[in-house]
């Protein structure tokens, strides 16, 4: 006993935590911040985008239900349950995502409220025709996209098993192919844009249940796809903004929270496609694909270890042994708890794994999570699910530890892993943990991952291919004429490129462009300097800052419409005020729109005064100023007398002018 | 080239894809005035117009192209998909029950057809273990293909070949039936093979799917799972209809086949017992009886098959306002019996009674039912029900319309003689009409209602 443990001792103590530092700096892991074109060029950095926005239309796609009412996750009427069941597709292929959601076994429950659910949505009635206002929308956006047109709308039904379409499919169609859109420094190809019903809210997915809610589902879509062009994250970014802006350029699309999602793909050099979920926030977007193309990296270099350390991989297996829970002393509470639900504890040995499983991944993640998230997802083992003999933190005993590893029969080179989980998963968890060391073999799997606001991703699923189309045997195909099309070019908004040009030519402020463009305030600044002739700077920044600012701190009337602000300007032109008296007006006006704007000017407390009347205050503050010194610099003077007359000044003289004059008197 | 290089290509369309010497799975490249497209051009539904070409772009989305925008075309390559539902040899397990499935035509599995852009079945052994594996699990399956007729083609021909089909297996040992359908008039067939197949030893399951089963929402597998599990292992010898319970994948019920009506267009859950309560209801692990009372499994072979029936039979639907050539018409070409759906309590109005008259004179035999669908005929009530009780109409007491056709045609394949049909019609076979109707036999909530709205909130629909 003594002997054996003094054998342990011997060993040179393996530290995992060093082992992630070092694959970290092995691998050459470099911060996004300190990154540059030369770093994206060394791993291969290719990313490209799938852009999805829901369009404003009063229906949904496919049904007359009320498109855009969301509801709380517990405020139902009903609840209805469903399993997926993989079909094949149109060229008589199974897809592989399919397989593997039939093999989670799923129970998928569904709350519907009837406001904004009937039964289309639940796949108990067939579809209704088309929404063809959301169709001509997306026409529209298609022609912006430099997008070929196609002659006849096929309605396709795309695969998907994870239950966020009641049906099991979406239904979607292609609405244009091969398009183009411009960035700043080059163009971006686009593949495609679809028109397709938006899916389920989920609600929870614990264990074996995933629960979502309906009223999203069925609203009208558009999902624009763009080639890998993108060679660093920042173009990515770029990009992405572009499609949305163009989208919001038509004043056509919804704006709320939610209404606007991307997928991003990124692959590094050797690496594989792999699709990052639902991306909340553009500015999420670098972090997470630089993140994913060092993972991508990361994997590649596992492979070449492990290529050096096995030479047949089909000899390569796994193995596991039932672990007695009262042989050991485990004092690790999911363990202890797993214990007390009945759940099998099970030791699997990994030969050749050794400092596989603590290899850098991303920031703050080793290889042991791609495992324990597939757990998840795929064996419905809620996390913890798992530890192994390379956690940072051991939560198994050293001694214990030994244990396993004997009864494994594992060798020094090997790794461990130890789960756990209702008797009736075991099966897929053991064929889950086998499949994706297999994988490591190959190098970077095919999936889907789900993103973190810190920029790192886990498994979601395996990403779906091609195969899982299938023509929609309930619709018939809508043909587009061409004078259909050429109707709806002749009311284009102008290009988003075209716009940046403008702003730029008008010396607008960069930083105001984002809020410009995602608000589609464009057209009523270019409205305001074309009628109202007012330096366009100025209208600029006054809309990318001050109607910014108002918007962040002031609630506004649901009566509050944009156009006010021409009105407002028109006023101050007619009335022959000072512009900068729209900076006080504009937080009154967004609250109460319907207050006239004299009496507006009342309630900002504006007096009309003359240039003499303001600048006669001046000898009077200065002394003042001088008397209670507290600076003997000009410029704190100034300031403080600029302080004090700016109230009455405002409206009735430019403040420069003012600072002027102040300045000039001695 | 032969014309399945073209398949549902016409007219312009079929010009323009010789014209360019493209064909159906070519790999094509094709310049438009709307720009370029490229993909695998596909089969065209035959319905649809010559003025498309239907092209599979890489991304595995379809799309159609103009051919007026067409400027160039060119095939690059060929590559003809071959659709197939994965075949795996349906294992044998000694001690599981022997089940015949017997496929009519139905939706149970299926596959796109691209001349109609619809589905069409799929069906051997091996096609369903591929797509329902759990089946192998539940019974050894055999399979017969007796007909491939859509569920609205079924008729009288279809009826007396499957009895003796069913009859011919049931004297052959098996332990159970299974009869794929589709769902439109399954209930008519649950009635006739009720009448057709008296005294069976073994369950004789139909099933369908509301679902197409190309899609995996389908409750196609789980219905199949639910019958061949009522065929192989229930004590329920009768002919019943097996449908989802509620619209959730849950339980299915059994029906008996002459108490059973499809309730919805498009419902999971459109099957219901009508004036009754179901037999029982089924998982994919047990039978939860309802009823008490059934008849059970039985080890003989004695099993009756009286495969008979008349097409002159027909069924009138009284509207206010029906003048007397309605059925006048019918009588003269030629019908034998016609069975009234008549309104409330089973009235037709007075303006028809001598047509009531000269038809019973013909020796029609004329039978009335309700559009009420619950309930029964009550002729007594007022003086035109006795009238026309009179006049020779026979009320059919609670039977369903469609059972009462059904029922008379059957009738009519044996017998003209009144007394003797009359008897027939009126002595139940299989609870085609009851005695009574519990007071459950009625339910249909009212949405909106405080309670129904708690009620369906907690329970799943
Ligand atoms: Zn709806």
């Amino acid at each position: 006993m003594l002997f054996s443990l003094l054998l342990i001792l011997m060993k040179k103590r393996f530290e995992p935590k060093e082992n992630y530092l070092e694959t970290k700096k092995k691998i050459g892991y470099v911060p996004r911040k300190e990154s540059t074109q030369a770093t994206y060029d060394r791993i291969g950095f290719k990313s490209g985008l799938e852009v999805h926005q829901q369009l404003k239309t009063d229906e949904k796609l496919f049904c007359h239900c009320p498109s855009g009412i969301y509801n709380e996750s517990d405020d139902y009427d009903a609840e209805l349950i469903r399993h997926m069941r993989p079909t094949l597709s149109e060229l008589g292929e199974y897809d592989g995502t399919a397989l593997m959601e039939f093999k989670t076994r799923k129970e998928i429950v569904y709350r519907i409220k009837n406001e904004t659910t009937c039964t289309y949505e639940i796949d108990d009635t067939p579809p209704f025709p088309i929404d063809r206002k959301a169709l001509g929308i997306a026409i529209e956006i298609s022609l912006l996209s430099k997008l070929n047109i196609v002659g006849e709308v096929h309605i396709t039904r795309k695969q998907y098993l994870d239950g966020s379409i009641p049906t099991g499919f979406q239904r979607t169609a292609i609405i244009g192919v091969e398009g183009e859109i411009p960035l700043k420094r080059k163009n971006i190809r686009l593949i495609q844009l679809s028109i397709e019903e938006d899916s389920c809210r989920e609600i929870s997915d614990i264990g074996h249940v995933r629960t979502f809610k309906t009223d999203r589902l069925g609203i009208p879509l558009i999902e624009t796809v763009t080639y890998p062009d993108c060679i660093n994250p920042d173009e990515v970014k770029e990009a992405c903004n572009y499609i949305r802006f163009l989208n919001r350029s038509t004043g056509k699309v919804k704006t709320g929270m939610g209404s606007g999602r991307q997928d991003v793909n990124v692959s590094c050099r050797g690496g594989t496609r792999v699709e990052i979920k639902g991306v909340a926030h553009t500015r999420l977007i670098p972090e997470l694909t630089h993140n994913e193309c060092f993972r991508q990296w990361a994997l590649l270099s596992i492979r070449e270890e492990l290529k050096k350390r096995v030479k047949d991989i089909s000899k390569w297996s796994i193995c596991h042994k039932k672990l007695n829970y009262y042989n050991f002393n485990f004092r690790y509470t999911p363990v202890t708890e797993a214990w007390k639900k009945q759940y099998k504890i099970i030791a699997v040995n990994l030969p050749e794994f050794k400092d596989i499983l603590s290899h850098f991944t991303q920031p703050g993640k080793i290889f042991a999570d791609e495992i324990s998230n597939r757990l998840m997802v795929i064996a419905c083992l809620d996390k913890p699910n798992m530890t192994h003999s390379e956690e940072f933190k051991s939560v198994i005993s050293l001694k214990d530890m030994e244990k396993i590893r004997k009864i494994l029969k594992a060798k020094d080179n090997d790794a461990q892993v130890i789960f756990w989980g209702p008797e009736d998963d075991i099966k897929t968890a053991l064929e889950t943990i086998e499949e994706r060391c297999r994988m490591a073999f190959e190098g970077v799997p095919n999936e889907t991952r789900k993103s973190f606001k810190d920029g790192t991703t886990i498994f979601k699923r395996v990403l779906p291919g091609a195969d899982r189309m299938y023509p929609d045997t309930d619709s018939v195909p809508i043909p587009l004429e061409d004078e259909y099309i050429e109707q709806l070019g002749q009311n284009l908004p102008k290009e988003v490129i075209d716009m940046y040009h403008q702003l730029k030519k008008w010396n607008v402020p960069e930083d105001t462009y984002t809020f410009i463009f995602k608000k589609n305030h464009f057209p009523l600044i270019d409205r305001i300097i074309k009628e109202l002739k007012i330096d366009p700077r100025f209208v600029g920044t006054f809309f990318g800052h001050h109607l910014k600012f108002v918007e962040g701190h002031h609630i506004p009337a649901a009566e509050f419409k944009y156009s006010i602000i021409h009105a407002m300007f028109k006023f101050l032109k007619e009335k022959d005020l000072d512009l900068e008296l729209a900076k006080k007006i504009l937080p009154v006006i967004y609250e109460y729109p319907k207050i006239d704007f004299e009496s507006v000017l009342t309630v900002i407390k504006y007096k009309k005064n003359s240039k003499e009347e303001i600048f006669s205050h001046i000898p009077f503050l200065k002394n003042k100023f001088r008397e209670n010194r507290k600076s003997a610099i000009k410029k704190d003077e100034n300031d403080w007398i600029m302080g004090e007359l700016r109230p009455i000044a405002i409206g009735n003289l430019p403040l420069k002018e003012l600072y002027v004059a102040v300045n000039k008197m001695k | 080239m032969s014309d399945d290089f073209f398949q549902g290509y016409k007219g312009d369309a079929l010009e323009v894809l010789k014209k360019f010497n493209t064909r159906v799975w070519g790999q094509a490249v094709i310049d438009t005035t709307r720009g370029k497209f490229n993909g695998t051009i596909l089969p065209r539904a035959e319905n649809d117009d010559d003025k498309h070409i239907v092209l599979k772009i890489p991304t595995g989305y379809n799309v159609g192209i103009d051919i007026k925008t067409i400027t160039e075309m060119k095939e690059t390559g060929y590559k003809k998909a071959s659709y197939k539902i994965p075949e795996k040899a349906f294992p044998y397990t000694p001690g599981l029950p022997g089940v015949k499935l017997f496929g009519t035509g139905g939706t149970i599995a299926s596959r796109l057809d691209y001349r109609t852009g619809a589905v069409i079945p799929a069906f051997s052994p091996g096609e369903l273990y591929g797509a329902v594996p759990e089946l192998a699990d539940i019974c050894n399956l055999e399979t017969e293909k007796v007909f491939a007729v859509f569920s609205e083609n079924m008729g009288p021909e279809q009826y007396k070949k499957l009895a003796k089909a069913i009859g011919k297996e049931i004297k052959e040992g098996i332990d159970g039936i299974v009869i794929g359908h589709g769902t439109d008039t399954l209930h008519h067939t649950g009635a006739v093979l009720t009448f057709m197949v008296q005294n069976t030893p073994v369950p004789i399951v139909l099933v369908g799917s509301q679902r197409s089963s190309d899609r995996p929402s389908s409750d196609a597998a789980l219905n199949l799972m639910h019958a061949m599990y009522t065929a192989g292992h229930s004590d329920i010898a009768e002919v019943m209809v097996c449908m989802f319970g509620p619209t959730s994948d849950e339980f299915g019920l059994l029906h008996k086949g002459t108490r059973v009506r499809k309730m919805h267009s498009s419902y999971r859950s459109t099957f219901r017992t009508i004036g009754d309560m179901p037999l029982a209801r089924v998982t994919r692990k047990e039978i939860i009886p309802i009823k008490k009372r059934y008849n059970q499994r039985r080890k003989d072979r004695n099993v009756k098959i009286l495969p008979f029936f008349s097409d002159e039979v027909t069924m009138l639907y009284y509207y206010p306002g029906m003048k007397p050539d309605a059925l006048d018409l019918l009588v003269e070409a030629g019908y034998r019996g016609v069975v009234i759906v008549g309104t409330g309590l089973g009235h037709v109005n007075k303006e028809l009674y001598p047509a009531i008259e000269r038809a019973h004179a013909k020796g029609v035999h004329m039978y009335m039912t309700l559009q009420t669908i619950w309930g029964y005929v009550h002729m007594f009530v007022y003086d035109t029900g006795r009238d026309m009780m009179a006049k020779g109409i026979i009320p059919a007491g609670n039977m369903l319309p469609e059972v009462a056709f059904i029922k008379l045609g059957w009738v009519l394949g044996q017998t003209d003689d009144p007394e003797e049909v009359k008897k027939l019609m009126l002595t139940p076979i299989n609870d085609e009409i009851t005695p009574r109707e519990p007071y459950n036999g009625y339910l249909v909530y009212q949405g909106g209602i405080p309670e129904v709205e708690d009620f369906i909130r907690r329970v799943h629909k």
